[in-house]
C-alpha cells in the first residue's frame, strides 16, 4: 500500500484546460498559451520538427504505440499530393479519454494537427470521429471554423505560406473503423473492411497517396513537445515510454474517471490513490490494463508500472490506458464472455478465423458461462484462441483472444468451477 | 496532377481511372445521414436518391450503408433508447439492471420497437462514458451516472413531449 507522500506529483499537461469552463472555446485556448507551439513550428524546418518529435520519444496514444516521429519520416517527402487522418474514432471498451479531449479541449488537438500536417507537407487534413460523438462532431466543427477565422487554418498560415484545410467525418457505429486502415476505407465512403499491409498507410493511404493517420491523444501533445522542447519532454517517463498519459479508470473504483499521469506510475498507485481504491472496501480480483483488448492481469500484478515495455513484460499491453477494475465479486467467465462477445459483434467478416473463429469462440463461452459447458470445451477454447491469434488480416483477431486466453490462464479455477 | 485533385481507384459509373475531389468521394456516410434523417431510416428510394447523386450504383451505396449499425433500412421509434452494453456498464451493474429496468418501463425487449411507434429499445456497444457508467443514449443525447430514478425523469419528459 503506498503512502500519500510518494504518490506522483503531477500537474497535467494534456487534461490542463479540460475543468475550466469555456475550455473548448478558441479565446479561452489562446489565453492559456494556445498556438503558440503552431508558431514556433512555423518558424522550423518540417525536417527540425520531426526530429524534435522523434527525440521527444513520443509513441502513439491509439492503442500499438509506434514512434510517432518514426511515423512521421515514413511519408515521402517527394510525394505530390499526402493527406493526414485524425482518428476520433475511440471504440476500445473502457476507453474515453479522447471524447473527453475533443469535447473540452478540441483546439489542443488541432494544432496538433497543423503541425503535424506541416512537418509531412500534407495540405488535406480528415478528422474522422465515431458517429456516437455526437457533441464533438459540433466541438470539432466549431474548433476548425474558428481556426478558419483566426487564420489558423486555410491559405497562408500565419504569413507561412503554408496552405491546411480541414473536414469532419463521421463514423457510422463501426469499432473496426478505428484501425487505421479501415478507417481510410470508410473516410473513402466504403465498407469499413481493412486493407492489406504492405502497403502501410505512409505508402499508399486515402486515395492511394501517402497519409499519416494519428490519434487525438497522441496529436495534443504535439503542441507541447515543439514549445517545450524534446529535451524536456523526455525527461517525463520511463526509458521507452516517455510524457504524459491519460488513463481512463472504470470498473469497481470510487472515482472512476480520466487521470493524466506520467507513464511508469503503477496500476496499484492509479488504482488505490488516484481512482480512490476499490468500492465497498473489496480487494482487486482482476485489471484490464489497457481496453478490453488487453490481456487481463491479476491482483497479484499491480505494482507493474505502466508502461508500454514494462506491461508487455507483465504479459499484457498499454493499449489505449483504459484501465478496467473488478473487484472479488467479479464472474470472471461472464467478464470474458462479454469481452469476446463485443469483438465477435464487431467483426467485419472480412477474413475466415475472426468470422468463423470468433463465432465458436462465442458458442464455446456461451455453453461455459451458462454451464453446458465439459471440460471439452475448455480445451476448444484453447485450440480456438492458438487458431486465431495473430494470423487474422488485421489486430482484431488478436484482440478478440487476447481477453479469453489470459482469461483462461490466470482465472482457470472459476472455468472449471463451470464445466461438468 | 493538380492541387487536390488525385488519381483514385474507379469509383461507381465512373470509367477506369478517374481525377477527383477527393472531398466529393468522401461523402457518401454524409450523404447517407442526411438522406436517414428525412424517413428515420433509410428506404430504397433514399438509397436510390443518394446514388444517383453521387453517381454510384444502388448496390454501391447499399454496401457501405448496411455495413454500419448507425444507419437503418427499418423504422425505428421516435426516440431510440440505446442502453450500453459494454463491459465497464456491466461492472457498475448496469447493462443488466438499466437495460432491465428501462424496458420494463416501457413493456420492450432490445430490439423492440412500440406499437405506437414512440420509442425502440436497443443494447449498444461501449458509448465511451464507462467512468460515468452506466450509460445510454436517447437519440443524440447521451445520459451518464444512470440510476432508476433518473430514467424515470427521463422517460416521463419524452412521454410528455409525444
Amino acid at each position: 500500500m503506498l503512502t500519500r507522500d510518494v504518490v506522483t506529483a503531477w500537474t497535467p499537461i494534456l487534461l490542463s484546460r479540460v475543468g475550466e469552463p469555456n475550455s473548448e472555446k478558441i479565446g479561452a485556448y489562446l489565453r492559456t498559451g494556445g498556438y503558440e507551439g503552431l508558431r514556433k513550428a512555423l518558424t522550423m524546418t518540417p525536417d527540425e520538427i520531426i526530429a524534435e518529435v522523434k527525440a521527444s520519444g513520443l509513441r502513439g496514444r491509439g492503442g500499438a504505440g509506434f514512434p510517432t516521429g518514426t511515423k512521421w519520416g515514413f511519408i515521402p517527402k517527394d510525394a505530390p499530393v499526402k493527406y493526414l487522418a485524425v482518428n476520433t474514432d475511440e471504440g476500445e471498451p473502457g476507453t474515453f479519454k479522447d471524447r473527453l479531449i475533443v469535447e473540452r479541449d478540441p483546439h489542443s488537438i488541432l494544432e496538433g494537427v497543423i503541425i503535424a500536417a506541416y512537418a509531412i507537407g500534407a495540405h488535406r487534413a480528415f478528422v474522422y470521429i465515431r458517429g456516437e460523438f455526437f457533441l464533438g462532431v459540433k466541438r470539432w466543427i466549431k474548433a476548425i471554423s474558428d481556426a478558419y477565422g483566426h487564420g489558423f487554418l486555410g491559405k497562408n498560415i500565419l504569413g507561412s505560406g503554408f496552405d491546411l484545410d480541414v473536414s469532419v467525418h463521421r463514423g457510422a457505429g463501426a469499432y473496426i473503423c478505428g484501425e487505421e486502415t479501415a478507417m481510410i476505407e470508410s473516410l473513402e465512403g466504403g465498407r469499413g473492411e481493412p486493407r492489406q499491409k504492405p502497403p502501410y498507410p505512409a505508402q499508399k493511404g486515402l486515395w492511394q497517396q501517402p497519409t499519416l493517420v494519428q490519434n487525438v491523444e497522441t496529436l495534443a501533445n504535439i503542441p507541447h513537445i515543439i514549445r517545450c522542447g524534446a529535451d524536456w519532454y523526455s525527461t517525463i517517463g520511463t526509458p521507452q515510454s516517455k510524457g504524459p498519459k491519460i488513463f481512463c479508470v472504470s470498473g469497481h473504483v470510487n472515482r472512476p474517471g480520466n487521470y493524466e499521469l506520467p507513464l511508469g506510475v503503477t496500476l496499484r498507485e492509479i488504482i488505490e490513490e488516484h481512482a480512490g481504491g476499490v468500492r465497498m472496501g473489496r480487494k482487486v480480483k482482476a485489471v484490464i490494463p489497457g481496453g478490453a483488448s488487453t490481456p487481463i492481469l491479476t491482483a497479484d500484478q499491480l505494482d507493474v508500472p505502466m508502461a508500454f515495455e514494462t506491461l508487455q513484460a507483465a504479459g499484457s499491453a498499454l493499449g489505449t490506458g483504459a484501465v478496467i477494475v473488478m473487484d472479488e465479486t467479479t464472474d470472471m467467465v461472464e467478464v470474458v464472455r462479454r469481452t469476446a462477445g463485443f469483438f465477435v459483434h464487431e467483426s467485419c467478416g472480412g477474413c475466415t478465423p475472426c468470422r468463423i473463429g470468433g463465432k465458436r469462440l462465442l458458442e464455446t463461452l456461451n455453453a461455459v458461462a451458462d454451464g453446458r459447458g465439459t471440460n471439452k470445451d475448455l480445451l476448444k477454447l484453447e485450440e480456438l484462441t492458438a487458431g486465431i491469434t495473430g494470423i487474422t488480416f488485421c489486430p482484431m483477431g488478436t484482440g478478440m483472444c487476447e481477453p479469453v486466453s489470459s482469461g483462461l490462464a490466470r482465472f482457470r479455477s472459476e472455468f472449471e468451477a463451470r464445466v461438468a | 496532377m493538380n492541387g487536390e485533385a488525385v488519381q483514385t481507384k474507379p469509383v461507381g459509373n465512373a470509367i477506369g481511372a478517374a481525377i477527383v475531389d477527393p472531398a466529393k468521394q468522401s461523402i457518401l456516410l454524409a450523404a447517407l445521414y442526411i438522406a436517414q434523417e428525412q424517413q428515420g431510416y433509410l428506404t430504397r428510394e433514399a438509397v436510390e436518391r443518394v446514388a444517383k447523386r453521387l453517381g454510384l450504383r444502388p448496390g454501391e451505396v447499399y454496401s457501405t450503408a448496411s455495413f454500419y449499425t448507425l444507419f437503418r433500412t427499418e423504422p425505428v421509434g421516435r426516440y431510440v433508447i440505446q442502453v450500453c452494453d459494454g463491459l465497464s456498464c456491466y461492472l457498475c451493474d448496469g447493462a443488466g439492471r438499466i437495460a432491465g429496468y428501462v424496458g420494463k418501463k416501457l413493456n420492450l425487449a432490445p430490439g423492440e420497437t412500440s406499437e405506437d411507434g414512440r420509442f425502440t429499445l436497443e443494447m449498444v456497444q461501449c458509448l465511451a462514458s464507462c467512468g460515468t457508467a452506466p450509460a445510454m443514449r436517447v437519440n443524440d443525447q447521451l445520459y451518464e451516472n444512470l440510476t432508476p430514478a433518473g430514467i424515470d425523469a427521463i422517460l416521463e419528459r419524452l412521454m410528455g413531449e409525444v
